[in-house]
């Protein structure tokens, strides 16, 4: 195999447990994003922007639509001679094979396969966040600085920074400490969960940490802090720029939001940074003489028929005539029928919208719903069908069961 | 499905017709839809029908048709066994490379008819747009013995201007045709061939052999026709929606015709998709005091103004205050504010500058050239 000097690993097995019912049959990376793409497309398509060809994609959880959707590449690109992008699943080897553990021991277990290109630097990722990042950058100021590990840094507001990895750092942005979570943050540049490490260096720490019994196996809580108390050379790379981590219902809805902002918070239109993607095959939308659209995106395969408020609408998502849906996600296939009202919700693929059915109606007297997960947005589930005249309260989450819960309660989901 | 079958799209026709539209392009290569070429209906017509092995003929201005159609694995034609077959023509000691018609190009690519493999070969043209399968077709020409089968769909309105390469069918009452008209002065059938012809590979190599043997270079008038009597032709009858792009009046009623649903089912159809090119653009984005009616819109378009009864392609900017009625603006068309347009095509890249107002008229849509700035 020929040498590469960079290989990308991009960490795509996390269950997303926090985006519920979304993630119940396919990993969080697949969860479908601004009308069309899926999470994955922002760091692979990063990648490729960078000139960096070789991506390895570890998955675990529920792999099939995230393998499907990957394929062999191509839409990004990455159907190569040399390198390209790779699926790399959890295997049985010699003794017997594990799960991936944690985050390091996932690259652990995938050491091989990184080793075929002897690359000198490897480049960690995450499948959860949107954001454009040229990681060719990152790469220079790591090689400048002499580093052992470059982590990518965000300033975030102080307040919100016990929700993060928190780097402090010297003038010279070399890191001197770093704490996960804190409690009380002494500075507010965040980690991004974007690491260069040189990878001689990296293994030495893996295989170390592998050989510690009470260790998580987790870059942030293991392998970052062992290397700073061995005095190794970690510097912070600072990005500015938009960036989300969707890892939550309510994250994932509003990024879609910040789509909707004029300008947008984040520019998909730059001609030097696409955004690559799966494209389906489908016709270009159809706005109806009597629609009404406004502050939207829409994207092929699309009809609508009647009015849609700032919202998201995926592609072959139908909006029937005197429906109304603002301030939501419509994701691909989603069916809104005529009359019903969508306000502040997801909707999951290919779910139908009963004609007249309200979806995020207030809240009906003696009706509780679980919104632990939603706060105020609503959720239906892919492949639900809504009946019609059905009435979901704020934040409810409609899958099969919580719906039949609503029908026992006697509540009006029938008029 | 077919699997013993090839086909061949000729794209050499003679493009004057379309003026503007075809100044640096040819017909295959039209902009139609929204988001596609119009060689993209056959190519899909024709993989969905099981076809792996395309040749397309190019003639003149085939640059942006090679562009377009790449290696073919957008339609899934990328292959090791057959696939894609960019046919353009080269100058040999008895080929100058310039075909006064389609006997001459099928001559000159008589090497590739000759090492496709399957039984059948399926002719089809590039300025006619419907989406079907030709799976009933090859199944009637079995059935009915037929030499040669020519898929034809009834029209019962005339319009002389839009005349080109209009082959009209006298059928008898099994199907058979008994006589062929033209370009006639006044059509003498409403049947009208759709530039779908199905025989089998051998007929067909012998009747261009035959034919350019005897200095003869048009497959209708001197291979069709001429053996109207000698051989069994029959035709197909296709009931489904066509459109023909032969001129820019029929070009725009053709777009035009896509805001009816039925015609964007039958188009558009779930079960056959229309494959095209891939460009990677965004979702569609509405401004705040965005107004849209009746439209058809592709990725990548910003609209902040008013459009109705519009198609507009990939890319296509309308700034606020911006009007757009009954108009197809292609690729990265730029409205900027305050302009109001009506029936106007707006060909790739056409900025048309503050505050201007055009207006054609339905049976004259006023053309802008690619790139031109108004």
């Amino acid at each position: 195999m020929r040498k590469k000097q960079i290989v990308a690993m991009l960490l795509a097995g996390g269950q997303g447990s926090r985006l519920g019912i979304l993630t119940s049959n396919m990993a969080k990376p697949a969860v479908p994003f601004g009308g069309k793409y899926r999470i994955i497309d922002f760091p692979l398509s990063n990648c490729v922007n960078s000139d960096i060809d070789t991506v390895g994609v570890l998955t675990q959880y529920e792999p099939l639509e995230l393998n499907a959707y990957i394929g062999n590449g191509q839409h990004w690109d990455l159907d190569r001679n040399n390198g390209g992008v790779y699926v790399l699943p959890p295997y049985v080897k010699g003794k017997g094979g594990q799960w991936y553990s944690g985050t390091s021991n996932a690259i652990f277990q995938n050491q091989m396969f990184v080793d075929q290109f002897s690359p000198k630097y490897v480049l960690i990722l995450s499948g959860d966040h949107i954001y454009k990042m040229d990681y060719g950058r990152m790469l220079r100021h790591h090689i400048k600085n002499n580093a052992g590990c470059t982590i990518a840094v965000l300033e975030v507001p102080l307040e919100e920074a016990h929700r993060f990895g928190i780097m402090n750092c010297n003038d010279e942005q070399r890191i001197i400490s770093f704490e996960e979570k804190p409690k009380e943050p002494k500075s507010s540049l965040a980690s991004m969960g974007v690491y260069i490490f040189n990878w001689p260096l990296l293994k030495k720490y893996m295989q170390a940490d592998e050989e510690d019994p009470a260790s998580e196996n987790d870059f942030g809580k293991n392998i970052i802090p062992s290397m700073l108390i061995n005095g190794e050379k970690l510097y912070a790379y600072p990005f500015s720029g938009y960036w989300k981590d969707v890892g939550t219902i309510r994250s994932l809805w509003s990024a879609n939001m910040d789509l909707l902002e004029d300008p947008p918070l984040l520019d998909l239109y730059d001609p030097t940074w696409h955004i690559y993607s799966r494209n389906p095959v489908l016709p270009p939308h159809y706005i109806a003489s009597g629609a009404k659209v406004e502050q939207s995106l829409v994207t092929e395969g699309c009809e609508v028929y009647g009015s849609v408020y700032h919202s998201v609408l995926f592609a072959g998502a139908v909006v029937e005539e005197g429906a109304q849906v603002s301030d939501s996600v419509i994701m691909p296939g989603a069916h809104i029928q005529k009359g019903a009202k969508v306000n502040k919700a997801i909707i999951d693929e290919r779910a139908i919208i009963g004609r007249n059915a309200v979806v995020g109606d207030d809240l009906n007297e003696g009706v509780k719903v679980d919104n632990s997960l939603t706060d105020d947005i609503t959720l239906v589930g892919s492949d639900m069908s809504i009946p019609e005249f059905a009435s979901l309260p704020k934040g409810m989450v409609a899958t099969r069961e919580t719906l039949g819960y609503l029908y026992m309660k006697g509540a009006d989901v029938r008029d | 499905m077919i699997n013993n079958a090839f086909g061949i799209i000729y794209t050499g026709d003679n493009s004057l017709r379309l003026k503007d539209l075809t100044y640096s392009r040819s017909v295959a290569a039209v902009p139609f839809g929204g988001r596609y070429r119009c060689i993209d209906f056959m190519m899909s017509c024709m993989v969905n029908s099981g076809l792996t092995n395309i040749g397309v003929i190019t003639q003149k201005n085939y640059h942006s048709l090679m562009d377009h159609l790449g290696s073919g694995k957008e339609w899934d034609l990328h292959r090791k066994r057959d696939g894609l077959f960019m046919l353009p023509p080269f100058v040999t000691r008895d080929n100058v490379g310039l075909y006064r018609g389609t006997v001459e190009a099928l001559k000159s690519v008589s090497g590739y008819i000759r090492r496709s493999a399957q039984r059948y070969a399926i002719l089809a043209g590039s300025y006619t747009i419907f989406n079907t399968t030709f799976c009933d077709m090859l199944e009637q020409h079995v059935q009915t013995g037929a030499d040669i089968t020519i898929m034809y769909n009834e029209e019962q309105h005339f319009e002389p201007e839009d005349q080109y390469e209009d082959l009209r069918l006298m059928l008898d009452e099994r199907g058979r045709i008994t006589d062929m008209e033209y370009n006639p002065y006044r059509p003498g059938s409403p049947y009208k061939s759709c530039d779908v012809i199905l025989m089998e590979k051998t007929l067909l190599e012998y009747l261009v052999e035959e034919a350019s043997a005897h200095g003869q270079y048009q497959f209708s008038q001197d291979v069709l026709m001429r053996n109207v009597a000698k051989l069994k032709i029959y035709g197909y009858h296709y009931t489904g929606y066509v459109a023909r792009l032969n001129s820019p009046n029929s070009y725009f009623a053709a777009n035009m015709a896509l805001l009816d649903k039925d015609v964007r089912e039958e188009l558009f159809s779930r079960e056959h998709p229309v494959y095209t090119k891939v460009k990677d653009e965004v979702p569609a984005r509405y401004g705040p005091s965005s107004v849209a009616h009746n439209s058809i819109v592709a990725d990548g378009c910003i609209i902040d103004g008013e459009i109705e009864n519009c198609v507009l392609f990939r890319g296509v900017y309308v700034a606020q205050g911006a009007k757009l009625k009954n108009c197809i603006a292609m690729q990265g068309a730029q409205i900027q504010k305050n302009c109001d347009l009506s029936y106007v095509v707006l060909d790739k890249s056409v900025i048309v500058k503050r505050g201007r107002s055009l207006s054609g008229y339905k049976s004259f849509p006023v053309l802008l050239k690619k790139g031109s700035i108004v």
